[in-house]
């Protein structure tokens, strides 16, 4: 190879292109290389250290949540087919792939009751703040209102990113555990470009999802109802991210974001039905693993007018020289790679294998065992709630309906209290102050379910939080 | 679908592939994309409307045109006021490519400053510029 | 259809039946899950949730038993092609090898089913996982201070940009440039864009390298970074790194490195040793996780120490007694990027690799992927009958890194097929063709990236196979223009799916017949009984 090339070694190669100066001339700081057996075992050896939903009666949640995911999943998301290929950029031999992700934006349309869908998004929180992003490049403006009901880190992350693009965030408050309605509309003006709600929201509330879009439509009074987001005309060009090319939407409504739970989709009514412009969320209950809490996907689905400012790949239908139905990544002027500076987005690589785990559960639950499965959910939620709530020292965040998680306000200190529970086997839940620097979130203890944990499961951490309650009780008296 | 490459001489051409049809009073243009910015897109897929009423600047894109591969700023050859656009080039695009010059005209504009087309060519040297 | 075959060589077609979704198969009432019992009271009407709350008609999922469910994926998986079937040269993505260990390590459950708020205690493996790969990323940028979280190469660059504004921030600066040369990939400038500064383009000079005279006139107090690929996206390593480091250092601007060619140098030279100041890493690219027909992936950042206050939360720090902990966010911190703690699956299978190889092993494998390229670009500039670089010649230098850069140019002109045509007549001869039309630089961009995971014999059999249909053109260059004809389709109508986008399957859903009450078996399909 080396005659061929015409050097004498492969050290002549870096010679000849890298500077001496820059040539790192001794060996990496790093262990030396071993065998696939010696591996294996340092990683089972890291992940037995590991205390996993496997190990323990777990009722974490707050975003990502230990669901059962079918061994199809695993055996179709494993094929080479799959899982080694690129981004599909030679349609003619990526029709499974490209297939396979119309299928995906086809579920997440039906579960979200929206029109379009891109084929994939990194993960809930970056999804929402993509949708700021959209909204920005949509209508110029230059505020956020988000509800204080969005998860934290989703609040967090779309503060870091609106930042970048230069966008101030306001937060409104929850009352009784949901949005403040009246602080929200309050909030809501005519320089607002997007406002954000979470549906369920982070403690696990249902919020009246309708009344918030229809409360961020009216709210800019100066520009009366303008339609459902439409183009408006007139008022003065802004100088958004994009050339005078971009149809900024002056006298329209703000964008409606909810980022939603899609498990809880089956049985709640969906967000297109709620009068919202844009949904995002976290996929991961939707046949993902829960991996310490990545990789996953973020779906982002929307209302038809914003199918040209969608971030990320979408997949669209159409016909080969031959007439045979294919698929193709489409409306590509839209990223990074044609737009460069003027994209939509700065997204590639995102979770197409994730993505792909997620139509496959999809299609294995079906359309009745979504609506089964969140049926289950809110029944035993709704018990968990009332037999813990029945413990002394528990009182419920508040009295909305939960699906799937809810709040519980301890009068103990809550690490103190979980240290007890995970003594007898039983991960009582998050202690929201370790995520949240929010002042109502001290002393609450967040409780997740999924259709794993049955009533018996219930029952075993009731007692060992009335245990471990009644036992900190004991330590303060001493 | 292709046609053959024109530059008609009654038009005023900008270097980014713009053309301008004044009309006899200097106080109204004619805007579109030439055949060369045409050829070179593609078949076009997209093109969105600017607002009628809102301010073009000579040099500066006051619109995009989108083929399957590729996006590109429409570059107003003068200023002015954008006073009506052509509709049925948004219902579609694909007029761009078949009659850049007739039908696939994009919008008409006042002028602000009718002595800017001093700085525009001709034809010939629209034709020249664009090399061989 | 017999000309077909004599075109398809020697490559089985594809699975070429019409395509049809998950969503036209199935029967009513058909399914695959069976739910868990209901062990608690189910409530009494709305009691548990108010109809007004409440979904009136359920979401149109398929209707289909867990039987159909495996044959129309394994279909699907039949419809594609993937680096574990054949040769997959796609520059600039580092398609090398996935080593299967790596997906038997990431789902053993300790690390697969492991909550991303377990306590940090009960997480001790995984954060012992983080920290040493942290480690390695610093040892082999050259820059110590590691933040694993970003979720894909793009994701990395947002942070970088991010840092850089906090950084000149923190100094009371407002800069709102970014320099990006006109060969870099568009992620760059998308990303600036996003964090809210301006594109500033650089030229390329003739060695295919930064115009250090454009540099040194754009490069002012007004600059906040100069993002640069070192190699770049022709394949070549700028042998005035140094002088460009100085250059932008010399107005106060940070450099950024990305990180997404890094497969070409690792061992061999560093980019904290080059000057810059941020380097984001792409997992899946030079450290193995699988591709996954587009993700996941992960963009782990490595920073200097000026850099370092400012990082997004997530880095993992070992305490005094040896646990290891997430280090609080510090008050400078730009802020969250997204989610809990990162892509750790892809951690996983990073750090598999990086243990397998271990640092040497590294240097040989930067070593034999810059050897491949070569080799395959001597093989495709040497071979004379006919001769392929008068119509594919290297853009710019004679010797490249890990990939290098043809110009189908002369070939369009010789022969009138485009690189278009070229690659996808390369499908019928079994190889995913390389990348093509970018850099924009180069007229009829063809980009080819080897890696090191393959053997010589096949980069002979790719070279041959371009030498052959450039034979074939000059007979019949019509072949090239109609290819390709062994896939499961052919040329796809791009445009029409432009203009009138169908991004979703309208499911017909249909109801059970009433009275036919019985639920359909979940491991078989219901109502066929023969």
């Amino acid at each position: 190879m080396l005659a061929a090339i015409g050097v004498g070694s492969v050290e002549e190669l870096f010679n000849r292109q890298i500077p001496e100066t820059v040539r790192l001339r001794q060996p990496l700081a790093l262990p030396d290389g071993e065998g696939e057996q010696e591996v294996y075992a340092h990683l089972r050896e890291l992940a037995q250290r590991n205390t996993s939903a496997e190990d323990e009666l777990s009722f974490l949640g707050a975003g990502m949540y230990d669901h059962y995911v079918p061994a199809i999943v695993d055996m179709i998301t494993e094929r080479s087919e799959f899982l080694t290929p690129y981004t599909p950029y030679q349609p003619e031999i990526s029709q499974g792939g490209l297939q396979a992700m119309f299928e995906y934006q086809t579920a997440i349309c039906e579960l979200t009751a929206l029109p379009v869908s891109n084929a994939s998004s990194y993960e809930g929180p970056s999804a929402l703040a993509a949708a700021g992003y959209l909204a920005k490049l949509h209508n110029g403006r230059r505020r956020f209102v988000i509800s204080a009901g969005l998860h934290p880190h989703a609040a967090e992350t779309l503060r870091t990113h609106a930042h970048g693009y230069g966008m101030e965030v306001e937060e409104v408050p929850l009352r009784d555990g949901v949005t403040d309605a009246q602080a929200w509309a309050h909030a809501i003006d005519s320089d607002t470009s997007a406002a954000f709600f979470a549906q369920p929201n982070f403690y696990g509330a249902v919020e009246d999802a309708e009344a918030l879009s229809a409360a961020a439509r009216h709210a800019a009074p100066e520009h009366g109802n303008a339609g459902a987001g439409g183009q408006a005309n007139g008022g003065d060009p802004i100088d958004g991210a994009g050339s005078g090319g971009e149809a900024n939407a002056v006298g329209a409504d703000p964008v409606v974001v909810a980022q939603v739970d899609p498990i809880t989709l089956g049985i709640l009514k969906p967000p297109g039905e709620c009068g919202v412009d844009v949904a995002v969320g976290e996929g991961q209950p939707l046949g993902n693993r829960l991996d310490f809490g990545g990789p996953s996907f973020g779906f982002f689905a929307a209302r038809e007018e914003y199918l040209r400012r969608m971030p990320g790949r979408i997949a669209g239908e159409t016909v080969d020289v031959d007439g045979r139905r294919g698929f193709v990544l489409t409306l590509q002027t839209r990223e990074q790679h044609i737009r460069r500076e003027k994209a939509t987005s700065n997204i590639c690589t995102s979770q197409a294998l994730n993505a792909l785990a997620a139509v496959v559960y999809l299609s294995w639950l079906g359309r009745a065992g979504i609506v089964e499965l969140g049926e289950l959910l809110l029944a035993r939620t709704s018990y968990a709630r009332r037999a813990l709530c029945a413990i002394e020292g528990v009182e419920p965040f508040c009295e909305q309906p939960v699906i799937r998680e809810f709040a519980l306000r301890l009068d103990a200190d809550v690490a103190a209290v979980r240290r007890r529970c995970k003594e007898v086997g039983v991960n009582p839940g998050v202690d929201v102050q370790a995520l949240s620097a929010r002042a109502q979130d001290r002393g609450l203890l967040l409780v997740a379910l999924t259709e794993r944990r049955s009533r018996a499961d219930i029952d075993r951490l009731a007692a060992a939080l009335k245990a471990a309650l009644a036992a900190e009780r004991e330590v303060v008296s001493v | 679908m292709t046609v053959e490459a024109s530059y008609p001489e009654d038009l005023l051409y900008h270097p980014e592939h713009d053309w301008a049809r004044i009309d006899a009073g200097l106080e109204e243009a004619t805007l579109g994309i030439t055949w060369y910015a045409q050829d070179a897109l593609g078949e076009v897929v997209f093109f969105e409307l600017p607002a009628v009423g809102s301010a073009v600047r000579k040099d500066e894109p006051y619109a995009e045109v989108e083929s399957v591969k590729a996006v590109s700023d429409v570059i107003a050859p003068l200023s002015g006021e954008i006073i009506e656009v052509n509709g049925s080039v948004e219902q579609d695009p694909h007029v761009i490519n078949t009659d850049p010059y007739g039908e696939g005209w994009l919008v008409r504009v006042r002028l602000s400053d009718p002595g800017e087309r001093e700085a525009l060519m001709d034809a010939g040297a629209y034709v020249a510029s664009l090399g061989s | 259809m017999s000309a077909v075959s004599t075109l398809t060589g020697s490559q089985p077609p594809l699975q070429r039946e019409r395509a049809v979704t998950i969503f036209q198969k199935g029967a009513p009432g058909r399914r695959a899950f069976r739910s868990p019992e209901l062990d608690v009271p189910a409530g009494e009407g709305d009691e548990l949730l108010p109809s007004r709350l409440r979904r009136s008609k359920p979401p149109a999922l398929p209707e289909v038993s867990e039987p159909e469910i495996v044959r129309h994926y394994v279909g699907l998986s039949k419809r594609n092609f993937d680096l574990d079937s054949g040769f997959y040269p796609l520059g600039s993505c580092t398609m090398k090898h996935n080593p299967r260990l790596h997906e038997r390590a990431a789902a053993l459950p300790g690390h697969a089913r492991l909550h991303p708020l377990q306590d940090a205690e009960r997480a001790q493996g995984a954060l012992e996982l983080m920290f040493n790969l942290q480690r390695a990323l610093a040892e082999i940028s050259g820059l110590e201070h590691v933040c694993l979280a970003p979720s894909a190469g793009s994701h990395g660059e947002l942070a970088g940009v991010l840092l850089t504004r906090a950084y000149h921030e923190s100094r009371d600066e407002v800069r709102r440039k970014v320099l990006t040369p006109d060969t870099a990939h568009g992620t760059n400038p998308a990303t600036v864009t996003m964090a809210g500064l301006e594109v500033v383009k650089l030229a390329t000079n003739d060695a295919g390298g930064v115009d250090l005279d454009d540099l040194r006139e754009k490069a002012d107090s007004d600059v906040a970074c100069l993002m640069l690929t070192n190699p770049n996206t022709l394949g070549l390593f700028d042998p005035n790194i140094e002088e460009i480091a100085q250059i932008v250092h010399g107005v106060g601007a940070t450099l950024y490195y990305d990180g997404a060619n890094l497969n070409a140098v690792m061992g061999l030279s560093r980019p904290g040793d080059m000057g810059f100041d941020i380097v984001h890493f792409n997992l899946h690219k030079s450290f193995t996780q699988p591709h996954g027909g587009g993700g996941p992936g992960a963009g782990p950042i490595a920073v200097s120490e000026r850099i370092a206050p400012f990082l997004p939360p997530g880095q993992v720090v070992r305490g005094e007694d040896g646990t290891f902990a997430f280090a609080p966010a510090a008050p400078s911190s730009i802020g969250r990027l997204r989610g809990f703690n990162g892509n750790y699956g892809c951690f996983v299978r990073a750090y598999a690799y990086i243990c397998s190889l271990g640092g040497d092993g590294l240097r040989d494998a930067s070593e034999t992927a810059v050897l491949n390229a070569n080799y395959l670009l001597a093989r495709l500039q040497q071979t004379v009958e006919p001769d392929v670089r008068s119509y594919l010649p290297l853009a710019y230098g004679q010797l490249c890194m890990h990939e290098f850069v043809l110009s189908g140019g002369p070939m369009r002109r010789a022969l009138a097929i485009k690189t278009v045509d070229l690659a996808k007549r390369l499908l019928d001869f079994g190889f995913h063709p390389p990348t093509v039309y970018f850099p924009l630089l180069v007229e009829e961009a063809l980009m080819v990236e080897p890696t090191e995971t393959e053997t010589k014999e096949t980069l002979d059999a790719f070279a041959d196979a371009v030498a052959a249909i450039i034979a074939e053109a000059l007979k019949d260059p019509q072949i090239a223009r109609d290819a390709p004809y062994s896939t499961p389709v052919r040329r796809l109508d791009e445009v029409a799916a432009a203009k009138r986008p169908v991004v979703r399957e309208r499911p017909v859903v249909r109801e059970r017949p009433a009275g036919n009450g019985h639920a359909a078996g979940h491991k078989h399909p219901g109502g066929h009984r023969r």
